[in-house]
């Protein structure tokens, strides 16, 4: 949409965009064109040298079998947070769109748990997942069921995706229930007069309107699972045990940060950053379709 | 419509509430609890007689100022956020200007490149401009915003053309409109992204981590990953007292504003 009447100054509108233009260009595509560049260097180990090296690190990295099954990891870690927290959210907002009693209480209480953060989310799972002191980790360990994630792979993975689901829940639940809000109740009648009844009708008329939500929320909660939710593994277990909860994300900044290997990491940034690129083209092709209809 | 009697309604809610509460009950009782008993294995849901005590502990160490500073970086971050992007905003939707398309494709170009995709590279330019260990570097690198400026954009588009028309005839300059007009008019989408913003810079974690390695620019949330990790001799119920104090602010606000929250969030994203 664009407007018909508009102001006839030309250097004021550049001079409002200039803070927003100097922010994107240091912090953004600075650092980004660095990431391509180191990407295509190698460093001697002293980081005193460096010499173009083609797409060397593209090769090595994808060549490397750490990293190739950390692409399997978080394509599953993905595929299981974001399916696991939306229909749950799903579910709970099908209900909570229900005419009952005390119902705006109930959307307080599913609500609040967007203020949570992805590392504070670690915290209160510990309470209840740790084997020493959580709670349920205490009562299977004394029933004789070995449960430590910090020794075994599934457990582990089991955990995070708990709890990275766990936070996102809330989120989705927003978003579902403003979806089935707007699905027209003059439809839902109509339905209903025909004798179409519960599942029936949820599954024939309401999940069918609701699918550009869905889809939104899909791409959402794919982003998400990627890479918010490094606070979450770091709390819980540092990637481990061993590399079992290593993300691409973790092991960016295991890599980077704690072993200072820049040219591996930089071509993983890279890597990342198409991830990011083609979830977002993605989104956009959608939204605009969405706004037509 | 449904009747206002539906067992099975309630009872899928009330099991889904329970799922949230518990954890943050959880939380409460055991900061209550005796730390000594805790790393026995022994929290309990039942708050213990420890009063609060760990809140005391906690609060006479570092935690005021981890809160500080958390306070800090995410009004810093939402103000800045939102100044920065009504001005671009309100340039791209009210003025035809070389550079306009630029302007978009730099918007969009933030939306695609978080933080956690350029680690290494972000780093090494914070360390060169001097702003690793620096309060400014914790919040400043973070307020481009696509999304603030998207919403807004969409926002003062559907401002009508009749009240832009109106400011000319009266003499009244881009600025003045923007002040007099824009600004009130669209309160309501401030105070939602105000509350979604503060929440994002409260809950950071992989940014101030890289940035801020000196512990007396902690945040609230580093503090407790950091307390957490130690895991010989934790104060347990003095760590569930910083994680409380940790959690309620944003809780509060969340809680608070939830309806302009709600709304904001999602017909930004319609």
């Amino acid at each position: 949409m664009e407007r018909r009447t508009l102001f006839g100054q030309r250097l004021l509108p550049m001079a409002l965009v200039v803070p927003q233009f100097l922010l994107t260009l240091i912090f953004f595509l600075w650092p980004a064109c660095e990431a391509v560049w180191s990407s295509l260097t190698r460093q001697d180990p002293f980081g005193l040298h460096s010499q173009f090296a083609g797409f060397d690190n593209f090769v090595e990295l994808f060549t490397d079998p750490l990293y190739v099954d950390s692409i399997g990891r978080t394509a599953f870690f993905m595929a299981a947070v974001s399916a696991l927290s939306m229909s749950l959210a799903l579910l709970l907002a099908v209900f909570a769109d229900r005419d009952i009693r005390g119902r705006m209480t109930y959307r307080t209480l599913l609500i609040w748990p967007y203020a949570i953060a992805p590392a504070m989310a670690a915290v209160l799972w510990i309470l209840l997942l740790q084997p020493r002191i959580g709670i349920i980790g205490v009562w299977l360990n004394r029933r004789g069921i070995a449960w430590d994630y910090h020794l075994n792979d599934a457990q582990a993975m089991l955990v995070i995706v708990l709890a990275c689901a766990w936070k996102q829940v809330s989120y989705n639940f927003i978003f579902f229930l403003a979806g089935l809000q707007s699905v027209p109740r003059a439809v839902l009648e109509a339905a209903r007069m025909d004798g179409a009844r519960g599942w029936h009708r949820f599954r024939t008329i309401t999940f069918p309107l609701l699918a550009p939500t869905t889809f939104f929320l899909l791409v959402v909660n794919l982003v998400y699972a990627a890479f918010d939710t490094f606070g979450t593994i770091q709390a819980l277990t540092q990637g481990g045990p061993g590399k079992a909860t290593e993300t691409l994300v973790v092991k960016v900044y295991r890599d980077g940060i704690v072993n200072l290997d820049i040219g591996s990491s930089s071509a993983q940034s890279v890597v990342l950053m198409l991830g990011v690129i083609a979830l977002t083209a993605l989104q956009f092709r959608f939204l605009g379709r969405r706004r037509t209809t | 419509m449904n009747s206002r009697r539906d067992p099975v309604a309630h009872a899928v809610l009330l099991i889904g509430a329970f799922m949230f509460i518990a954890p943050m009950w959880l939380l409460f009782a055991g900061s209550t609890q005796d730390s000594a008993s805790i790393a026995r294995g022994d929290l309990s849901f039942l708050p213990g007689h420890e009063g609060f005590g760990a809140y005391a502990r906690a609060l006479s160490g570092p935690v005021p100022r981890m809160l500080l500073i958390s306070f800090g970086m995410a009004l810093a971050i939402a103000v800045g956020k939102i100044i920065i992007s009504v001005l671009s905003a309100f340039a791209v939707a009210f003025f035809r200007f070389p550079g306009r398309q630029v302007a978009f494709w730099l918007i969009f170009i933030t939306l695609m490149l978080p933080v956690e995709v350029r680690i290494i590279p972000t780093y090494s330019v914070m360390a060169g401009l001097g702003l690793i260990n620096t309060f400014t570097g914790l919040w400043l690198p973070l307020i481009a915003s696509a999304t603030a400026t998207l919403l807004f954009r969409q926002v003062f588009v559907a401002i009508p053309d009749e009240l832009v028309e109106a400011a000319r005839m009266d003499g009244a300059g881009p600025l003045r409109f923007l002040w007099d007009i824009v600004l009130p008019v669209s309160g309501a989408n401030i105070a939602a992204l105000f509350v979604i913003l503060f929440i994002y810079g409260w809950n950071q974690y992989l940014w101030p981590l890289l940035v801020a390695t000196n512990p007396r620019l902690d945040t609230i949330v580093i503090g407790i990953v950091k307390l957490i990790a130690v895991e010989t001799e934790t104060d347990w119920s003095a760590v569930m007292a910083t994680a409380m104090l940790a959690l309620l602010p944003p809780v509060v606000v969340v809680v608070l504003m939830q309806r302009w929250f709600v709304a904001g969030l999602t017909e930004g994203e319609k």
